[in-house]
């Protein structure tokens, strides 16, 4: 019971950072229907950019809360400047090329952050400083520590005030607009470059807030982390339905309980011959399974209704 | 009185296909202008362009007196400028009032939009029970009414409308038109564009005939309706 309950707040931390990075992939796709391949390097540089952070400001005396808030506004400003110049460099003048083409400069750009980040910060792998609480407590027999708990709050959290935007302002309903008629929005007098700026920016604070996240968890940062994180949070928002916020919160909060449930069952499912290291495996087949009974996703409505 | 819209040789084309080969048009301040024509005329090719969806090859545009060529469709809605597109280009899936504060989205009184949004309702009772339903599940009259609604929320003073009655059963072409002659009534100017040729040239105070690219014939509406060449080609008589 209590290897259950503990898989279950494992998975929930760990779909919450999903969850946070999915939403930047369903924006932009939601917006511009091209998958930002380059999304999770951003994540990566968030993480980055806040150990920095921490390391300047560590023999500054200062609380370690502030150090993090300081680390956290510094890492979303940089990622927002990051996202805004992926869609100025790599998407804008290809607005109107074939998809294939804004594809192959998303891995391109991707590409380029996780070299530039490798030539900035090393290959090897940083420890993350433990600027929260770390005590742990017990939640009906399974463990969670104040990190874990942080994160879950913080998304939710993060996750409401965005639901808000989008749905209660005139920010919100612009991007809406764009997303699904960019020239009927023009003419209610939209900037849609300005719409579509604004919206890469909102995806990459996201990120930058899961990157410190995955971070301060784990302890442990790399120029690589983006890359497998990224592929994650992309399928968390293709098992929700791509283009749909709450399809992504809920594709990333699953597929971390997926895992995290693969990761705990799958030697007695499998009577002992895959092991946990399998999860990735488990979590993919799921995707699977749910995408060939549900192609548009779990909240998905259409699929390819844009040309 | 100067026009409050004109149009000098306007031409356009897109990827080699002349579509406007010098289109000259004057709208004075509030006129009710008909643009008529058949398909493939280039009306809708001419209305997105003075929007700025389209960008001409050569000629000029001026707006209140100003001249439009290199001002981006977003900006031309605030100085009072709005299209109503073919095909109504509602937000499907924004609700009705959603859509009508869409067509606000320059404005920053709020007042002002709420006072707007009350007269939209009372213009559009039908609109009033549907405020909260996504326009996408409305009827085709009733998605042009979102359209036409939301475009007057931008208050224009000039409004351009690109087939109104396109798809329309004939009860709901009946009350389009009698609300773009209210609309006029108010002095809003308006340059019409329809197939429906007769409708058009009876609401309206003059006319354009669009041929391939080309102005044919300018008139007032009542000698159009009475000339020969149009009642042959458009009024099917």
């Amino acid at each position: 019971m209590d290897i259950l309950l503990q898989q279950i707040v494992n998975g929930l931390v760990q779909g919450s950072v999903y969850a946070l990075v999915a939403l930047g992939y369903t924006m932009v796709y939601g917006i511009l229907g091209l998958i930002n391949f380059a999304h999770g390097e951003v994540v990566m540089v968030g993480a980055m950019v806040a150990l920095t952070m921490t390391q300047l400001l560590a023999a500054s005396g200062l609380p370690p809360l502030v150090i993090l808030l300081i680390a956290l506004m510094t890492s979303a400003g940089v990622c927002m400047a990051l996202g805004y110049g992926i869609e100025r460099i790599a998407y804008r003048p290809l607005r109107n090329a074939p998809r294939l083409a804004p594809l192959i400069t998303a891995i391109g750009v991707s590409i380029v952050l996780q070299n530039l980040a490798m030539m900035f910060w090393g290959r090897e792998y940083h420890a993350f400083p433990a600027l929260l609480p770390h005590s742990t407590h017990m939640l009906a027999g399974a463990v969670i520590n104040d990190v874990q708990i942080i994160i879950v709050l913080v998304a939710l959290a993060v996750m409401a005030c965005l639901l808000l935007l989008v749905h209660r302002t005139r920010l919100g309903r612009a991007m809406r607009a764009v997303a699904e008629n960019p020239s009927a929005a023009a003419l209610m007098g939209v900037n849609i470059n300005g719409v579509i700026s604004v919206t890469f920016m909102l995806g990459s604070a996201l990120a930058a807030v899961a990157g410190i996240m995955v971070s301060a968890n784990y302890g442990i940062v790399h120029y690589y982390m983006g890359a497998i994180l990224g592929l994650k949070a992309f399928t968390a928002a293709v098992l929700g339905g791509i283009g749909n916020l709450r399809g992504a919160m809920l594709g990333g909060l699953l597929l971390g309980l997926i895992e995290s449930l693969g990761a705990g069952y799958i030697g007695d499912l499998s009577g002992g011959f895959f092991g946990s290291n399998y999860q990735d495996v488990f979590a993919f087949f799921v995707l699977i399974i749910v995408l060939i009974f549900r192609p548009s996703g779990l909240m998905g409505e259409r699929v390819a209704e844009r040309a | 009185m100067s026009a409050l819209l004109e149009v000098r040789d306007l031409k356009v084309a897109y990827g080699g296909i002349q579509a406007l080969k010098g289109v000259s048009l004057d709208v004075a301040p509030g006129e009710l202008v008909a643009l008529i024509g058949s398909n493939g005329a280039g009306k809708t090719t001419a209305l997105k362009a003075l929007a700025g969806l389209l960008h001409p090859a050569a000629g000029k545009v001026h707006y209140a007196g100003k001249l439009l060529n290199d001002c981006a469709a977003h900006r031309r809605v605030r100085g009072g400028l709005a299209l109503v597109p073919e095909g109504r280009g509602v937000f499907a899936r924004l609700t009705v009032e959603e859509n009508l504060l869409m067509g606000a989205y320059t404005r920053n009184d709020r007042a002002g939009t709420g006072v707007d949004l009350e007269r939209m309702y009372t213009l559009f009772p039908r609109l009033a029970e549907r405020r909260t339903q996504l326009a996408g599940t409305l009827s085709g009259g009733e998605q042009q009414m979102v359209a036409m609604a939301r475009a007057l929320m931008s208050r224009p003073k000039l409004l351009m409308l690109d087939e109104p009655s396109m798809g329309l059963a004939p009860m709901m072409v009946a009350k389009i038109f009698e609300t773009i002659r209210d609309i006029s009534a108010q002095g809003v100017s308006i340059l019409l564009v329809e197939q429906n040729a007769k409708l058009a040239l009876e609401a309206a105070q003059r006319g354009y005939v669009l041929e391939s690219g080309l102005i044919t014939l300018s008139d007032n509406a009542a000698n159009l309706l009475g000339s020969d060449e149009v009642r042959r080609a458009y009024l099917g008589g």
